[in-house]
Order: structure tokens, then sequence, then C-alpha cells
């Protein structure tokens, strides 16, 4: 699932979408069937031995099994309606091989026995010996000890799938009742939440149980001015979260206070859409931005977009190298760069870490999709561009020992590959306060929110929206900005950063649904920083008439 | 294999509403084969082979609805399915806007499927590549290529009499050529339901030509330019595009609502107004033999001829069946296709009439900045071509453009001949003004 099938299934799309199934997610069931356990652990790992016993036997020299059983629950609704409650389940194994030197991968839905789990394998095999006429170098992986039988849990206080679904239809409903009470037109209001209960075994040794929780609460907020026509929206400020239905638990240490409220580890979603239904209103009359140059305050719920699109992306080492070209694009950060060892990615005070252990962070995991422990490696260091995000049959390439343990594939049926890890700026290492941040700025906008986003194939230029801009005049907020979107290059964006916020303000924000790959996968991901402040940054005028 | 026929599928959906005690039940079963193969680095990098098939029942007691889905189809397992859907239809909230489901619809006689497509196997697969990759390899070019085949069916019925059956083959393919000094690169796009119809060689060429014909690109001044584009630069396979964006937002609700480029100051619609050019005239056609489509939406309404813009009058918007009757008006579903009417002109023919312009062979990560004017952001890509006196002159860099497709259709010059593209039928577009807003040193 994409964004754009998640977009429509929320209704937020232009037309409403009929979905009796969602096979793209798994088979629909019952809300009860989401606490049933999956298969013992006992089980799968006889199945995964059937698997690698099978796949050794054909000609592998290595193969890996991933047994995956994933769980999706959705509330949606509009206004005074639940529009659907969407449960579903997928189960399967996928098994990769390498045999003559090239990758096989083959994927059995609903495999329960060591048959099905070597006619997979010996799939792989065929398919691998089949690729490997075309092959023009055999893969090479970085070497990787076996763990034995080990298991990894997300750190969750509550299973969300132990929520009853009227809980979480009355808490929908009453959001979107506060949000037409404060004077929105329209509110469309979700609850999104996965369980991932993935088992990885490989010929290396390690056999891995996993159990992943994630959370998303998300709104959107619509006013309009039937008068002149004209409508504007805001969406939540919320962020998608590795946790559990404690994010919805609100606590006043989590809330950060100012023009607006923001919030870290616990989201008050009726308190945001309060604000929201004020903000849209106020949008319709506020003033529209002069372009021009402007010292740009950016909030960490939108900076982690700029992060995610400019940072995360290009140092992919698979796009570095050229594997996704035809889609998703090629790196401006190329092998030469790296290898200066002063290539100036940002001003002194960036740093950059690449992290799948973060507490509470989409991307944490204890082991990746081909075994490999997880853990934390710096991108950018003062600046200066110092490595990439590598998995096992990349890590030669950049002369790495071993994997960074950033491999993944958003299903069973789909073959893993490197992702980004979470990858976040750090706080800055001097105290500074928001409020000290903005009485520097003379001429600037402090955005806060994440909106529209654009940057081309190779991560030089882009273009950011936001969700609320505020002209900051002479050190002061002076009111209300629409129409508002920036651009700049990577490199010369970071290089204009100027200041960073400390660790009291640093949150993370990210993404559900960020698509790689053809046939496109998506994976989750989040991006920690503190407010940043950028200078001289374009800022153009949005607002046409047609 | 996962195709079964209009008599297997309508033995079984019998079978599943025979076991149905609710007021209202429906079937779909779904299923078929994909098949890709990806290469990079002028080496395959994965493919694979995937079949599935899923049956779903949806039970509807009052307004409240449950589905469950199932993919085995023993009948046990299909009895236990709609018992299944029963109860989470008991336990479901009211759905206000529930609408009964439909009778027996006639449906036209499309054709979307072709056998040639069906019996792609791994080995046509890997000629296809090989005729992508060895001419690259021959000229010291990089090629990323991907093509992905897919062969279905899908059957809706319920225990109002509705029964809609349909087959569906097609067939993607896209290649990014790059010269071995990452200084030039270039694309194309095609797909197609019939696979004999398909020559990934002769896109490949395309690419490698735009490729070798676009290093050491100029810099020209951000500003309004007269443009050429070509189909693949309005209407992406694998992203949001300018034109899909347009015809996506002929949504009647949100126009109603007020949320819409279709949205009248005061209230209403913009129905029956001028929006377009009077050359502009875009509908949908499931018989068309170059972009067929199943019969039937989703839903189980027929698909028909709709014209959406006619002499760039804004003539049909689509209607979920919940909002046609609380408009009373006939509810038009979403087209499976779209067709721009174009001229005779070839692209060639459009370079060879332009004074001054850009060629783009492709937008790429193309964002909605405002919905309430449709303005979008993106970047042109792999082959941008500057054309002086009716002949290409040079390439030039990239340019990020923001831009509305309503602005674009009201600035046309001149319309070429329609190709396929992303399963609709679009010609490359001639328009002056086009703005591009900042330059990309991207190659």
């Amino acid at each position: 699932m994409n964004r754009r099938h998640f977009n429509q299934l929320l209704g937020m799309g232009t037309a409403g979408l009929v979905l009796p199934s969602l096979p793209s997610l798994g088979r629909s069931v019952a809300p009860e069937a989401l606490l049933e356990p999956g298969l013992d652990v006992a089980l799968k790992k006889r199945l995964a031995d059937a698997a690698l016993n099978a796949a050794k036997s054909k000609g592998a020299t290595y193969a890996d099994v991933r047994i995956g059983r994933y769980l999706n629950q959705f509330v949606i609704t509009r206004e005074d309606k639940v529009q659907n409650i969407v449960n579903t389940e997928s189960y399967g194994v996928g098994v990769r091989v390498i045999a003559n030197g090239c990758w096989g991968f083959a994927a059995a839905a609903d495999a329960k026995n060591e048959a099905d789990m070597a006619r997979a394998a010996e799939q792989a095999v065929a398919i691998a010996k089949a690729n490997a006429r075309l092959l023009k170098e055999p893969v090479q992986l970085a070497p990787q000890p076996g763990y034995g039988e080990v298991s990894w849990k997300a750190p969750i206080q509550k299973n969300a799938f132990e929520v009853p679904v009227k809980e979480k239809v009355d808490l929908l409903l009453g959001v979107n009742a506060a949000a037409m009470k404060n004077g929105a037109n329209y509110v469309n209001s979700v609850l999104f939440m996965v369980n991932e209960q993935k088992y990885i075994a490989t010929t290396d040794g390690t056999y891995a149980d996993q159990d992943i929780h994630r959370i998303w609460p998300i709104f959107n907020v619509t006013c309009i001015d039937a008068k002149s026509g004209k409508f504007e929206t805001r969406n939540a400020l919320s962020a998608p979260v590795g946790m559990g239905y404690e994010y919805l638990q609100t606590n006043p240490a989590d809330k950060v206070t100012g023009i607006t409220t923001r919030y870290n580890k616990g989201y008050d979603m009726l308190e945001d859409v309060t604000a929201a239904a004020q903000q849209a209103r106020q949008k319709l009359t506020a003033k529209s931005v002069e372009a021009g140059k402007y010292d740009l305050v950016l909030d960490p719920s939108h900076l982690w977009l700029t992060i995610h699109e400019s940072v995360g992306h290009p140092l992919e080492l698979d796009r570095v190298l050229g594997y996704e070209a035809n889609f998703a694009g090629t790196s401006f950060a190329t092998l030469d760069k790296w290898q200066s060892k002063n290539f100036q990615y940002g001003s002194k005070m960036v740093n950059f870490v690449a992290d799948k252990q973060q507490v509470g962070s989409l991307g944490a995991v204890g082991y990746d999709d081909e075994g490999v422990k997880t853990k934390k490696w710096d991108l950018v260091r003062d600046g200066v561009l110092v490595n990439y995000q590598a998995i096992r049959d990349q890590a030669a390439i950049i002369g790495e020992k071993e994997s960074h343990g950033c491999c993944y594939a958003d299903s069973w049926g789909t073959v893993q590959f490197q992702r980004m890890p979470n990858v976040s700026l750090e706080a800055g290492k001097t105290p500074l306060s928001v409020q000290d941040m903005i009485k520097d700025v003379k001429k600037g906008i402090y955005i806060i929110g994440d909106g529209s986003f654009s940057i081309d194939q190779q991560r030089y230029n882009f273009q950011f929206g936001g969700q609320l801009y505020y002209e900051i005049k002479d050190g002061q907020i002076a009111g209300m900005l629409k129409d508002v979107a920036y651009q700049s290059n990577t490199q010369e964006f970071w290089n204009s950063c100027a200041a960073i916020c400390d660790q009291r303000d640093y949150r993370l924000g990210g993404s559900f649904f960020d698509g790689k790959g053809q046939p496109s996968q998506s994976s989750a991901v989040s991006h920690g920083s503190a407010t940043t402040r950028f200078n001289g940054v374009n800022v153009i005028n949005t607002a046409r008439k047609i | 294999m996962a195709i079964l026929s209009k008599e297997e599928a309508k033995r079984i959906a019998d079978k599943v509403l025979s076991f149905a005690k609710a007021d209202e039940t429906s079937v779909t079963i779904s299923g078929g084969r994909t098949g890709n193969i990806r290469y990079a680095r002028n080496s395959v990098s994965t493919s694979g082979e995937s079949n599935n098939l899923s049956l779903a029942v949806t039970s509807v007691f009052g307004k409240r609805s449950g589905t469950a889905t199932i993919n085995e189809l023993d009948d046990d397992s299909l009895a236990r399915t709609v018992r299944r859907a029963e109860e989470i239809a008991r336990l479901a909230p009211e759905n206000p806007e529930y609408v009964p489901m439909l009778g027996p619809q006639k449906y036209l006689n499309t054709k979307p499927y072709a056998e040639t497509t069906a019996k792609i196997d791994p080995a046509y697969r890997a000629q296809a590549a090989f005729d992508s990759l060895d001419p690259c390899r021959k000229k010291n070019l990089t090629a990323a290529g991907y093509l992905e085949d897919s062969t279905g069916f899908f059957a809706l019925a319920n225990s109002k009499g509705l029964w809609a059956y349909n087959q569906q083959t097609s067939a993607e393919f896209s290649i990014t050529v790059r010269t071995a000094d990452g200084l030039g690169s270039g694309y194309a796009t095609r797909d197609v339901t019939d696979v004999s119809k398909l020559s990934t060689r002769e896109a490949t060429e395309i690419a490698m030509q735009k490729a070798m014909a676009s290093v050491s690109a100029r810099a020209l001044e951000p500003g309004k330019y007269t443009v050429i584009m070509e189909p693949a630069a309005l209407v992406s396979n694998t992203d949001a595009s300018l034109m899909a964006a347009l015809v996506r937002s002929m949504d009647a609700r949100s126009a109603d609502e007020g949320r819409s480029f279709l949205s009248k100051k005061g209230g209403g619609t913009r129905l029956g107004e001028k929006l377009f050019d009077e050359r502009v005239t875009i509908y949908s056609d499931p018989m068309n033999s170059e972009v067929p489509t199943s019969a039937f939406s989703g839903d189980g309404r027929p698909l028909e001829r709709v014209t959406w813009i006619e002499k760039g009058v804004v003539k049909n918007m689509s209607y979920s069946r919940y909002w046609a009757e609380k408009k009373g008006v006939a509810a038009i579903p979403p087209g499976g296709n779209f067709i721009m009417e174009g001229g005779t002109q070839s692209l060639a023919d459009m370079i060879k009439s332009t004074e001054k312009g850009i060629l783009v062979t492709r937008l790429w990560y193309i964002r909605p900045v405002d919905p309430q004017t449709l303005l979008y952001t993106g970047l042109t890509r792999d082959g941008t071509f500057y054309i002086e006196n009716g002949q290409i002159k040079f390439p030039v860099k990239n340019f990020r453009f923001n831009e509305s497709p309503v602005i674009m259709l009201n600035n046309l010059e001149a319309i070429g001949r329609p190709v396929r593209i992303g399963g609709n039928l679009v010609p490359p577009l001639k328009i002056r003004d086009f703005t591009f807003s900042s330059l990309s040193d991207a190659v």
C-alpha cells in the first residue's frame, strides 16, 4: 500500500473508494483475530529449517527465510459517521537464496508445513540459477555471525489491538465533534495501527523472533468561506510512532507550548483538533506571503520531512550506486565526495545519525530483515559526509566490514533490500530555546507541520510547504501567513543551518509510507530534530488564480 | 493458475450466496498472476512471479456491513467466511451513507484481455530484459529498467442478482539509460494490454538517444517558457501527474462541499462552465481498442462512455451512489481510463513549428501544493531540450515547475496525436507560459 492508496482509503482523496477487501494488506478479519497468537516459535524454527535445508540441498550457498504475520487495523471516520473499520491479517513466508552467485526469491502465502517451505526454497534457487545467466558479478556478502535463537519486542505499554474498537470510535467521533464545534466545515479522522510479527532465520545460524508495533492517529480539518469560494485545511501535528496505545494517553510533560501546542511522546488529539479548526479558519484571512529571502525557523513536526528527503534518501547506498536509477533516482552524494573526507554536507553544527535502535521510533527493531543486529552510526559529522546506509551485499563497496543492519521488506511476499533507518539531526550542544532562537531573527518565517514536498531524482533541488506559517519580524511573531513554500538546494540549505535548539526540544516525526523499489514497497521511518534555524532561504508565493 | 473462468467464478459465487442469511450479501472473487523483472547497472537485480486468489464476502444487516476474506474455496471455508462476515456486520456501527446493493446490470462487451500477455513466462521476461540491456552494454551506456506483467480476473455477484465478470491483462515497461560519466540520462515508458505490441528494444533505443543527447546540459534562466510536453510528462505510470490529477479531481461531492477546484464562489459547482481552452475534450471509454478497460466499476456500476470536458466546458462529474441519490442525479462512476482528444501532428511536427521552446520528456516527484487551484510542483527529468527555429538545439538543465493543469490547459498552443500512457490516451501538448520556478543540478 502506498501513500496514494492510503489517502484513498481515508476518503481524503477525491473519489470515495469501495474496498470490500484490501488484498495488499491481507485478508479481512474480525478484530479479535488481531489478538490471537501467531505460530509457536518452535514451529517457526522447524519450518524455517525445512526451507534452509531445502535451499542448501539444491545448491544455495546462502539462504534466509522470513515467516511473517502482519496485522493492521484502521478506524476511519468523517464528521459524525464511522466510514469504515478494517482489520486485516496477512501470513506467509519469503525465502531468499544465493545460488550460482545470484539472488533468487520466492514467497508462499499461508505456508504451514515443511513441504510448503521446501517448495518455496526450491523455487527461489531455480529463479537464482535462471537469473545467473544475466549476472555481471557474483553477490558478495559481508561476514555475519549467527546469533542462535534470539528475540526482540518493541517496548510498548499497551497493545493497541487490546483497546476495544468502540473506544477508538468514541475517541475519533469526539475529535470530529470538537472540530465542528470550533468552526470546521469538514473533518476526517483515522486511527491506524500495525503489528508486525516477524521471524527471520539464516544459514549463518540466526533465528530471530520479533514483535513490532506502530500507531498513527491523524485528522484533516477543512474550513470554507462560501462567499469567496476559498477553503483552507489543517492536518494533525501528531507523528506516526513505534509505540502502543499509550501514545494517545495525554501527559502535560509531552506537550510543547508556544504559538501552538506540539507533542512529544504523548498526543492530545482532542486539543490538537480544537486548535486545528480555529487555525484553518484563521488561515482563510491570513496574509499571503511576499516572495523573497527569509530566515526559516523549522519545527521538528516540519523538519523531519526535509531531513527524510534531503538526507535520508541521498545517503541510501543503493541509490548512490544506481540501483534505483529507473524509479526513485540516483544521488548527488557520490562516492568520490565521501572519499574526499571533506565534502561539507552542512554547516559545522550539522550532525546526522542513523539509528535502528531509537526507542519509540518507527524504524526500531532488534534485527533487520537479513538477521543483522541493529545499531547506530554517523552519516554526517561536523557537517562532513562520513558514511552511507549499507546492507550485507553492499558493505564491501564502502570498505565496511559489516552491514549497517538496515535491510527491510514490507511483507513476507516481497524481497528485502536496503531501506532507510531512522535518520536524525542531533540537537544543539549549547542551551537554546525556541523563544531565544526567534528573538534573533529579523525577517523570518516559523513553520510548523509537514505539507507539500517534492525533490529531484538526485536530491539537489527541493520545495516544501507546511501546515502553519508565522511571520517573524524583529524577533517577534507578527502573525499568520499563507501560500508559503520554500525552495533550496540540499547542500546550500544545510550549510545555511545557523542554530539548533537543545535536546529539550528534540522530537520525532516520521512517515508510515516511504516508497522505494519496483514493485514499490513502503517502509516506516522516523526522523528526529530540535527546532532549527536556516538563514536566507528562498520563499515563493503559491497563490494562483484559475 | 489463479484465473477462474466465468463459469467457475459464477458457480462459487452462487455457492457463497446460498449460504447467506443477511439482508444483503455480495461476493467478490479476484485473482491472477503478476510477474516482473528489474535490472540496474546493466545487470538483473530482481525478478519474480506471484499468484493470488481471494474471495471476499460482504454481509449487510440494515445499514451495518461486515467483510471477511478467504483464499480457500472449498464449501466449508466458504460457509465459514459467510458466517464470519455476518458476525462482523452485526457488531459494526451503522453507516448512515449505506446505499442498498445494485440489482442485475447490463454491461458492454469490452476486451481488456490478450492471450499473448497471459502467456508471458520467465524466459520471455529474461529476453525482454536482454533486448534492452544488450544495446546499452554495446554503447557503454548504463541501463536500469523494469517490466511488470499481470493477468487477472475480477468477479462480483450479490443477493439481488447482480453478476459481473472481467478478465484483464497488462504489461508496463520503463527504462532509464544513463551515460557512463553520469552526465546524460534518458527515459522511455510503454504500457500495453497485448504484449505483442511491446518492444523493449524500441523503447530502450529512444531512451539511449535521449541519454546521449542530454550530456553537457546548459543552464537557462527559470521563468515562463513555451513547452512541448511529451505524453510521459503529462501522465505517469508510477507517480502523480498533471493530467491524472485533473481527471481524478472531477468528483462531485468535493465540489458540492466547497473544497475542490470545481467549487463555485458562493456555493454549488462549476458544472457547465468553460474552464479550459475550447480544444480540450476529455472522456472515458471502456470500449476504446487502444485502452480497453473493464465494463464495470468496483461496486458493479456499468462503465460507459462519459465525457468529462467537452470543448473546454465541464460536462460531467463523478458521483458515489450515496451522493448521487442525495442530489437526485445519475450516479456516474469515475472512468476506468481517460482519453484526451488530439490532433494529427506528430511530436516532430510540433517541434518543427516551434520558434523557441523546451521539450520535456518526463516530469517527476509531482505533488499538490494548493488543492484550491490544483497547483502542483515537480521537476523535469531524463531529457530536457531547448528548441529554436523548429530544431532541438541543445540539452538544458532540469527545472522545477509550479503549475496548475487548469492554467496549463488554458495556455494551449497545439495538440498532437494521442498515444497510450498509463492506460490512457494522451497527446503531446504545446503550452505557452509554463512556469519554471528554479533550476536543478540533477541529471
